[in-house]
């Protein structure tokens, strides 16, 4: 008795894990694996044209080794790229993960008034899309119909500005919904120990709440340094508007512009494996600094 | 309660949906049989991506008095974007029937083997187009690539009311524009007589086909590429001297500020095509009947020369499976009387075919001051000149915008801006392996 059904009952158990991995497995196949195959597969070719390139047959693609991820990582533009992208993700993650931090621990402070209406009206702007988003600040920005008075917030020297504000307007309210739904997970008794002990709001912000979410923080820091790498809305919305915003500005609006404007697929699939690599590089490396603070105090 | 309704709701129309289908497939073979021939001898059905305004009423006219071929016209966002969309769709193989080609992406198309060659479709039609336009479909070789259905001849746009109240005279020839940019800004520092674009290098394209550049030639079987040459340069350091001086605006055309300079008359003139009714109508509304046209200023005294700004033709996809039927409506679209009445009334274009002219009576609602709008436009179109577009004019356009968009920020050297223009076409050109001539 005991033998065979343990037999039949291990060969079940054997397959039933693989049955619920299926979906997952086959959607990781279809929507990850094979696309980004692809990419690898096209970032080695190219168009080889002969003649004037005119009519059937003058258009080929052939194999070109790694030429295409040379001229990528060549490429001057790509690097200024990163070195623009660099600046405005420090105005964006310092600015809005810090104000995200500090609106959290206002809201959960003992005395607030119109607290629930606050932390609608922060979040709300999460809402707007994109687009919308920068369109409306791009028309506010503009000096003709600016309520701002005659400034040139899309000039040289304010546009990196004018586009972190937007990403901070829109972000901020989301980072700090984050953070606030942690902070009400922390059972009361904390703050009331600490308040028998004599602390203020403040040190128990400092010293209790802050510490409680340094996991949190570091989780929405990674979000926002991926949000960041991949910037492309705002700068290619406001790029109609302003002569200061080049078609290369982002790494990311590089690889659209080889893709879809200039029409060199290769070379974006190329570059895109070369962004692919440094947003690894980066969030992983980020996260592996910080992995005691974050996740060591299980173990 | 309203839980178990909603489920009582879902059993019954999942039962319902359920029972019709097993009645589809058990009781009525017959009838799904039918309607399969009936699909296969039926209408040829196309598709046709275009952002010619209100194309859908013209295109129902057609399906009207064409039951076997019926056109779907899917809306576009016109410009760079719909072109590199239909790149992209023929690439990946489902491309459209038809599309709206402008002149300059003809080539690319051509290049990336996306349009068809409706030589034998078109033989009969040829006559119907000015010699010069025709060519801009052939890209001089034996086939035919789409069929013309606008161009856009340039000329000046400007502020009657505003050029009588600050005292100017219609600019004859560009320094005459030069100076009258001068005195303008002089008596309103507020107030331009024109704005550079940084944005739109087939504006800028149109001023150098006026000056007389040719910036891709054929020689043999290589292309020669000259966006560098002398005309080109000389209409760039005259804008360049300008915006340095500080008298030629240097914002971009199509964005909300230049709408509102329009309307609010601080901005005087345009050189733009034909087609502007229609731009300045919607952006420019609170304008209207303030606005008259003239011939573009000329390099030299006494000489009478226009460009092209804009202009497209009708191509059929070479993966169309429908291409005789994709032909059909293009001919007809752009050469029957009745199609070409539509285009102009409905659609706001001025017709490539020479036959339109003539259908063109009453001067466009918005310019009811210029009774004789399309008699001065004619006369204007006949001294336009272009010149033949390469096969990476995407990669020349993006060049324009970036090197003219820094070269205008910082007020510098615009022949500059021309030259990265040259280099950045023909690295590319090289880069892909196309023949060049030195």
């Amino acid at each position: 008795m005991r033998s065979p059904t343990k037999g039949a009952r291990a060969g079940r158990a054997g397959a039933v894990p693989y049955l619920f991995l299926a979906p997952a497995m086959a959607l990781f196949a279809l929507f990850m694996a094979l696309p980004i195959g692809y990419t690898c597969y096209l970032s080695l070719r190219r168009i080889k044209v002969s003649g004037l390139g005119l009519g059937k047959g003058a258009r080929k693609e052939v194999f070109a080794g790694l030429a295409n991820y040379a001229a990528a990582i060549g490429d001057g533009e790509l690097w200024a790229g990163w070195l623009r992208v660099l600046g405005y993700g420090a105005l964006v993650l310092t600015l809005m993960l810090g104000l995200a931090l500090v609106f959290a621990l206002m809201l959960d402070a003992t005395h607030v008034r119109l607290a629930r209406f606050t932390r609608i009206s922060i979040f709300l702007p999460y809402a707007v899309p994109g687009v919308a988003a920068t369109l409306m600040w791009g028309f506010l920005y503009l000096p003709s119909l600016s309520p701002f008075g005659d400034h040139r917030f899309l000039g040289a020297d304010l546009v990196t500005f004018s586009m972190a504000n937007v990403a901070i307007w829109g972000g901020t309210g989301f980072n700090m919904l984050v953070l606030y739904t942690n902070l009400r997970a922390v059972p009361r008794e904390y703050y009331e120990a600490a308040k028998i002990d004599g602390a203020s709001e403040l040190a128990i912000a400092l010293r209790i709440k802050i510490p409680l979410l340094v996991p949190s923080i570091i989780l929405t820091t990674v979000f926002s340094v991926i949000a960041t790498i991949q910037v492309f809305t705002e700068p290619t919305t406001l790029r109609p508007l302003t002569n200061t915003i080049s078609s290369t500005w982002s790494p990311l609006m590089k690889v659209y512009r080889d893709a879809f404007v200039t029409g060199d697929l290769y070379s974006a699939a190329a570059t895109s494996m070369v962004i692919a690599a440094i947003s690894l590089v980066l969030s992983f490396g980020f996260l592996r600094i910080v992995k005691n603070h974050a996740f060591g105090e299980g173990r | 309660m309203r839980v178990n309704r909603l489920a009582v709701a879902a059993v019954a129309i999942l039962a319902a949906a359920l029972s019709t289908a097993c009645s589809g497939g058990s009781e009525e073979p017959s009838a799904g049989a039918a309607s399969q021939s009936a699909a296969a001898a039926g209408p040829v059905k196309l598709t046709y991506w275009t952002w010619v305004p209100n194309m859908d009423k013209i295109v129902a006219v057609w399906n009207q008095a064409h039951p076997d071929i019926q056109v779907t016209v899917s809306k576009q966002a016109g410009g760079d974007d719909a072109a590199a969309k239909f790149l992209t769709a023929a690439k990946a193989g489902n491309p459209p029937d038809l599309v709206q080609a402008e002149y300059q992406m003809l080539p690319s198309f051509v290049a990336a083997d996306a349009v068809a060659d409706i030589k034998a479709e078109t033989a009969q039609v040829k006559g119907e187009f000015g010699e010069g336009i025709w060519s801009l479909v052939t890209l001089g070789t034996d086939a035919v690539y789409g069929v013309p259905q606008d161009s856009g001849p340039m000329m000046l746009y400007y502020r009657k009311d505003l050029f009588d109240k600050y005292g100017i005279k219609v600019p004859k020839t560009w320094d005459e524009y030069a100076e009258a940019a001068r005195t303008v800004h002089k008596k309103n520092p507020k107030v331009f007589l024109g704005t550079f674009s940084s944005k739109d290098p087939g504006w800028f394209a149109g001023l150098a086909q006026q000056a007389g550049a040719q910036w891709w030639s054929i020689s043999g079987d290589a292309w020669k590429v000259a966006v560098n040459d002398e005309p080109t340069k000389k209409v760039a350091s005259y804008w360049g001297g300008l915006v340095k001086e500080g008298v030629i605006d240097g914002m971009p055309y199509f964005t909300p500020e230049w709408n509102k300079a329009l309307n609010d008359g601080t901005l005087l003139t345009w050189p733009s095509a034909v087609w502007g009714p229609g731009v300045l109508s919607s952006n420019a509304p609170k304008a209207k009947g303030k606005w008259a046209i003239a011939p573009l200023p000329q390099w030299n005294a006494g000489e009478n020369y226009s460009g092209f700004w804009g202009g497209s033709s009708t191509a059929v996809a070479a993966k169309s499976p429908n291409k005789a039927a994709a032909a059909k409506f293009a001919i007809w679209l752009n050469t029957d009387p009745q199609a070409l009445k539509l285009l102009i009334d409905e659609g706001a274009i001025y017709p490539a075919s020479v036959k339109g002219a003539a259908l063109m009576t009453k001067a466009p609602d918005y310019f009811s001051n210029q009774p004789d709008f399309w008699q001065q436009a004619a006369a204007i179109g006949a001294t336009a000149r272009g010149f033949t577009f390469g096969p990476d004019v995407n990669v020349t356009y993006n060049a324009y915008k970036d090197a003219f968009d820094k070269a205008v920020a910082a007020k510098s050297d615009f022949t500059a801006a021309v030259q990265s223009m040259q280099d950045a076409t023909v690295a590319d050109m090289q880069k892909s392996g196309f023949s060049l001539a030195q």
